[in-house]
């Protein structure tokens, strides 16, 4: 199958099923999604509406949409009266921006080898990728722990962006890897004869033909970083200021009492950014997911 | 434009056993030829093509492009063109950006890339469609396509991987004359691979058969059809295909049943010498006709009747040596005889029997 025929055909199927279905599976079709949609996006809108709300109401017994909302919580989380707010945003920013380049470079370019080339060991390479991702995450803390402290790393940003391209690596690798697959070779034999490098080849016409393939990594990578906890807390100093979001905002959860209109607020401006990145890429998702799923 | 040469060539697959996928190639080709390779599918063809492109390895001998070798060249320092069965169009350029993308890479002015898309769209028949990406263009305008980004670069050497292959019959013909009208024009050396004889035969200067990564013969399509220089490429060439049998030699000439078709002093001779008993009888369809009832000839019995109007193709069983054999023959289209009904059949014209050995398949001079 050529990469140009899918959203052709993806189109065709959407045309009739449209066409054919009948009035009442319509109805019912709606409806069910209508629900399901509601059950997803409820969540979200509580804490939404429970991070306009004071800490005690947020838990009140009697359930309200307003009561006494303003914006106060996002006022006290933002003027860093409980943590440095604002470096905790600068600080996942910084990592989960880093993560993502890193991540997307190496596996862009390892996905395109284990793609491209026959070298010997090219299948225990990717299976190999596969193994690092059978461990939980608890157990790897210690030994990256190990890694970190040789390398003088433990406690700084940089080694917390290692450790996060070493789990989201191999995943986008795989990922990237059954997206190169689904273009033809055909395409990167034509750009060396037009007179392209290798290198050239991959840069110019692989790359920009697995945009969609890339934007999901992207996403993946970023988000990884971004909401990340077990990692973070383990692996970066334990100064306020050092801390990245998903950290920082445990200061709301207190050992006997939570704040929980705080918390609520705080969480949705964590969530603005990845919202953003979601949005940025969403364009190139549905192609770029169907296309990991079908191969790779 | 240049000369192209492969000496001694080969491309071999590691595997068990390894595939010796083209197997000493030597081929000259002329500057400004056109040369077809043509085989069944698996010979070598393809292998043979991207070894001079540089896009496959060349494990034994030489590719020479206008003399110099070119063995260890990457693509790129080749000065070659090349159209692919699937065309290969960059599917995030447009037309105009696919045709220039060459001229871009070495650095053309953007004026001069402009005016030379422009030509070659022109003549192409592309004009319209510049802007548009290949998603949005039919199969034959892909094609089109995929032979002006050729055309544009001006290299020494097109070469061509089936390039019709993906197109319906009719396009394919038309498209046929188009591609060999416009290589006379620009006199561009010109490799050529298909695995359609037809195509081998109305458009090469001349036609390179391979089999099994074997050159079994290159001639012009005349020769080709003429003396074929081995049992292979009679089979091959020519449609419907050549009638080939195994028939015992007698003192006069080759025994079919009922029919002793004579042969020549020298080519009675030259079987004797080399001590053969039997011989692989060549006869194309056209050079059989219908006997009348009296005439010596073979007792066929008629099995199918293709019908083309102004002639007709029949095909039926011969009887040699008890083995029932199946016999084509070309007679009138409009007096063709019925099935299940036992005609005679007479060679035409003895001048036109093919003699091969019946183990090597090797062409008896005679
Ligand atoms: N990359 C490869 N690895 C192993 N064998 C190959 C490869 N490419 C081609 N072959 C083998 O080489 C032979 C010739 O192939 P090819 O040149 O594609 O034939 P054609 O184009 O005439 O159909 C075939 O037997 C094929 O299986
Ligand atoms: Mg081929």
């Amino acid at each position: 199958m050529t990469i140009e025929s899918l959203p052709i055909q993806v189109q065709a199927a959407r045309v009739s099923l449209r066409g054919k279905r009948s009035m009442g599976r319509s109805v019912a079709l709606h409806a069910t999604l209508t629900v399901a949609s509601l059950i997803a996006v409820f969540p979200v809108f509580w804490v939404l509406v429970t991070s306009f709300k004071p800490d005690a109401r947020a838990v009140a017994p009697t359930i309200r949409l307003f009561d006494e909302s303003s914006l106060a919580n996002y006022r006290d989380v933002l003027s860093g009266q409980q943590g440095d707010f604002l470096a905790w945003v600068l600080n996942s920013v910084e990592i989960a921006l880093l993560t993502t380049l890193i991540a997307v470079f190496l596996s862009a370019t390892t996905g395109y080898a284990v793609s491209r080339f026959r070298f010997p060991g090219s299948r225990k390479l990717l299976l190999s990728f596969l193994i690092a991702q059978m461990f939980p995450f608890a157990v790897l803390i210690v030994p990256l722990f190990n890694v970190l402290l040789s390398l003088g790393l433990q406690g700084t940003g940089i080694g917390l962006v290692l450790v996060y391209c070493t789990t989201s690596v191999p995943f986008c690798t795989y990922m990237l890897k059954g997206y190169f697959d689904t273009i033809p070779t055909d395409i990167d034999e034509s750009g060396r004869v037009d007179g392209l490098s290798p290198f050239g080849v991959f840069w110019r016409l692989v790359l920009p033909l697995a945009r969609p393939g890339l934007a999901v990594t992207a996403f993946y990578a970023f988000l990884t970083a971004w909401g990340e906890v077990a990692f973070a807390s383990a692996f970066l100093s334990a100064s306020d200021e050092s801390k990245t979001l998903a950290v920082g905002l445990q200061v709301f959860v207190q050992q006997n009492r939570v704040e929980w209109g705080h918390l609520a607020a705080a969480s949705i401006l964590v969530s603005i950014p990845a919202v953003a990145v979601f949005y940025l890429v969403q364009r190139f998702l549905v192609t770029g997911l169907a296309a990991g799923a079908v191969k790779g | 434009m240049a000369e192209v040469a492969y000496v001694s060539a080969s491309r071999v697959f590691a595997g068990n056993p390894p595939v010796r996928a083209v197997d000493q190639l030597e081929l000259d080709v002329a500057d400004g030829e056109f040369l077809v390779l043509v085989g069944p599918s698996g010979s070598g063809k393809s292998t043979a093509l991207r070894m001079l492109a540089g896009l496959e390895d060349v494990d034994e001998g030489a590719i020479k492009i206008g003399g110099k070798d070119v063995t260890n060249v990457p693509p790129k320092g080749r000065d070659i063109a090349m159209v692919f069965q699937s065309y290969a169009l960059y599917p995030h350029m447009t037309v105009a950006e696919n045709m220039g993308f060459a001229l871009k890479l070495r650095g053309t002015s953007k004026q001069e890339i402009k005016d030379k898309v422009a030509e070659a769209a022109k003549m192409l028949d592309l004009t319209k469609y510049l802007d548009r990406k290949p998603k949005a263009l039919s199969g034959g305008q892909r094609q089109r396509v995929a032979m002006g980004r050729a055309i544009v670069r001006e290299p020494s050497v097109f070469l061509m991987d089936e390039p019709l292959s993906n197109l319906d019959a009719k396009l394919r013909v038309e498209t046929r004359a188009n591609i060999a009208a416009l290589q006379q024009r620009l006199g561009t050396t010109t490799i050529y691979v298909t695995h359609d004889q037809v195509e081998a035969m109305t458009m090469g200067d001349r036609v390179a058969v391979l089999k099994d990564g074997l050159l079994q013969q290159c001639a012009s399509p005349r020769e080709l059809y003429d003396r074929p220089a081995n049992a292979f490429v009679a089979g091959f060439i020519g449609s419907p295909a050549m009638n080939l049998k195994t028939v015992p030699l007698t003192a006069e000439g080759a025994l079919l049943d009922g029919l002793t078709v004579p042969l020549t002093r020298s080519a009675l001779d030259k079987a004797s010498t080399e001590g053969l008993k039997e011989v692989t009888f060549g006869v194309r369809p056209e050079t059989l006709r219908l006997a009348g009832a009296d005439e010596e000839g073979m007792e066929l019995t008629v099995e199918l009747v293709e019908e083309l109007g102004a002639d007709a193709y029949v095909y039926g069983s011969v009887r040699i040596g008890g083995v029932p054999e199946r016999f084509i023959v070309r007679v009138d289209g409009r007096t063709p005889p019925a099935f299940g009904q036992n005609v005679k059949v007479a060679v035409r014209d003895t001048s036109e029997v093919h003699l091969f050995h019946p183990e090597s398949g090797a062409r008896l001079e005679v």
